[in-house]
């Protein structure tokens, strides 16, 4: 377990993301401006669509259908444990327990792809089709989690669910990465082995992107260091045994289902993780009632950091125990 | 010139909200809108500044029924839940015939 923290903890993603976030702990006034951050979000979500599409070719339906099925059900099992957890146990109310389980019920795209990286980098990659099953875990849960929401808040915003369901079924994300695979596959081998040295999740530019990317998760996570006295020992503990549970489920659904070593972490990874660019401003118009200090440090503060640094060596520990 | 005495609605909203807001006004019988993205902070502090984005400020010039609708309109379904602050002033627009 050492010799896997320590290579993770040494790759250039966690290291950058490191930098960022003592970068805003010293106060520097380094940012990334905004549009560059845009910029390199769209990036790495359709290089991840577009390999997953020219991978997903090479696949056979019967390969791919059981993965499918143990992702739809994590997508549909953790906000509903999230949503309990918080509501019995922590005695939340009913918007702040649906707002964080929403954001634990969409997918952390970087973390994916910290995933994705650290697996191969230990020997082990993961299918090539993980993305196919990224896009399925990324809508359904934030769409669980608001309904529970909303039916159970005796305050609504008055808004239709039809809203927030467009809303969120047309965001960039979801867009990129479906319209990725889609492009991905139509494409063919030749064409895509033409834009394969750009656009390819294991290239040099996909890899040194994500780098400075790493840098603006840093500060933002930094930004928000001095909220975790503000959210209380609780949900901070929360915040990390959450994700080891629904990590650990993650995996072993995965390998139920006959995902290899590397794939079974990832999978694990993105059950882990809470997402924090679909899920906030969908969670802030959808349920008024909640409070932005619960979820976005805890999606930013607390579980991504824990799942960069230590989760995924932890997820694939857990991931070769089960394999053998 | 020849002015026409019209109303002047300014709305300062959290992000999230551009959107509907604009949506809603039209509805009610605005023709036009402009809408600036800026900074500030408010009673509602924190819940509303966190989500990322910048406030928006969304200004039209409307009859003063269609503002009274407007206003309506945000203290029902917005002022309740939401970052939110509107003000009317009387305002002398040449043109009044764009603004009905």
């Amino acid at each position: 377990m050492n010799e896997i923290l320590r290579t993770n903890l040494l790759s250039p993603i966690v290291l950058s993301f490191a930098l960022g976030l003592v970068a805003r702990v010293i106060r520097s006034e380094f940012s990334l401006p905004k549009d560059v951050y845009a910029g390199l979000s769209i990036f790495l979500l359709w290089s991840i669509g577009l390999q997953g599409g020219a991978e997903l070719r090479h696949a056979s339906l019967a390969a791919v259908a059981l993965p499918a099925a143990a992702t739809l059900v994590l997508a549909c099992a953790t906000p509903v444990i999230v949503y309990l957890t918080l509501r019995r146990i922590g005695r939340f109310g009913t918007a702040d327990s649906a707002g964080i389980a929403a954001h634990y019920g969409s997918v952390s795209a970087v973390t994916f792809i910290a995933a994705t990286a650290f697996v191969k980098s230990m020997g082990a990659e993961a299918e090539g089709y993980m993305p196919t099953l990224l896009t399925l875990l990324e809508s359904p849960g934030i769409h669980i989690a608001l309904a529970i929401g909303v039916v159970n808040s005796a305050r609504g915003s008055g808004r239709p669910l039809r809203e927030t369901l467009h809303e969120v079924l047309t965001a960039r994300t979801m867009v990129l990465l479906v319209g990725g695979l889609l492009v991905g596959y139509l494409m063919g081998d030749a064409n895509w082995r033409v834009v394969e040295p750009f656009f390819s999740t294991k290239g040099a530019v996909f890899r040194g992107l994500l780098c400075i990317f790493m840098l603006e998760m840093g500060l933002l996570a930094g930004e928000r260091i001095g909220d975790l006295r503000k959210v209380g020992p609780f949900l901070i503990g929360f915040g990390i045994a959450m994700p080891t549970v629904l990590g650990v489920l993650g995996v072993w659904l995965g390998t139920l289902a006959g995902l290899s070593v590397g794939g079974a972490t990832v999978l694990g990874a993105m059950a882990a993780s809470a997402s924090y660019i679909a899920a906030p401003p969908a969670v802030r118009v959808t349920l008024p009632d909640a409070n932005p200090t619960y979820y976005l440090t805890l999606a930013l503060a607390i579980t991504f950091p824990f799942n960069v640094l230590v989760g995924i060596a932890l997820y694939y520990r857990v991931a070769l125990a089960l394999a053998a | 010139m020849h002015t026409v005495s019209m109303r002047l609605i300014t709305i300062v909203a959290e992000p999230v909200l551009a959107d509907r807001l604009t949506h809603d006004i039209q509805r009610h019988g605005a023709t036009g809108w402009t809408l600036t993205e800026g900074r500030g902070s408010g009673s509602r502090g924190t819940h509303a500044e966190e989500v990322p984005g910048s406030a928006v400020r969304l200004e039209c010039v409307a009859t003063e029924e269609a503002c009274a609708r407007i206003l309506g309109e945000l203290a029902e379904r917005y002022f309740p839940f939401y970052g939110v602050v509107a003000w009317v002033m009387p305002v002398d627009v040449v043109r009044g015939d764009k603004f009905v």
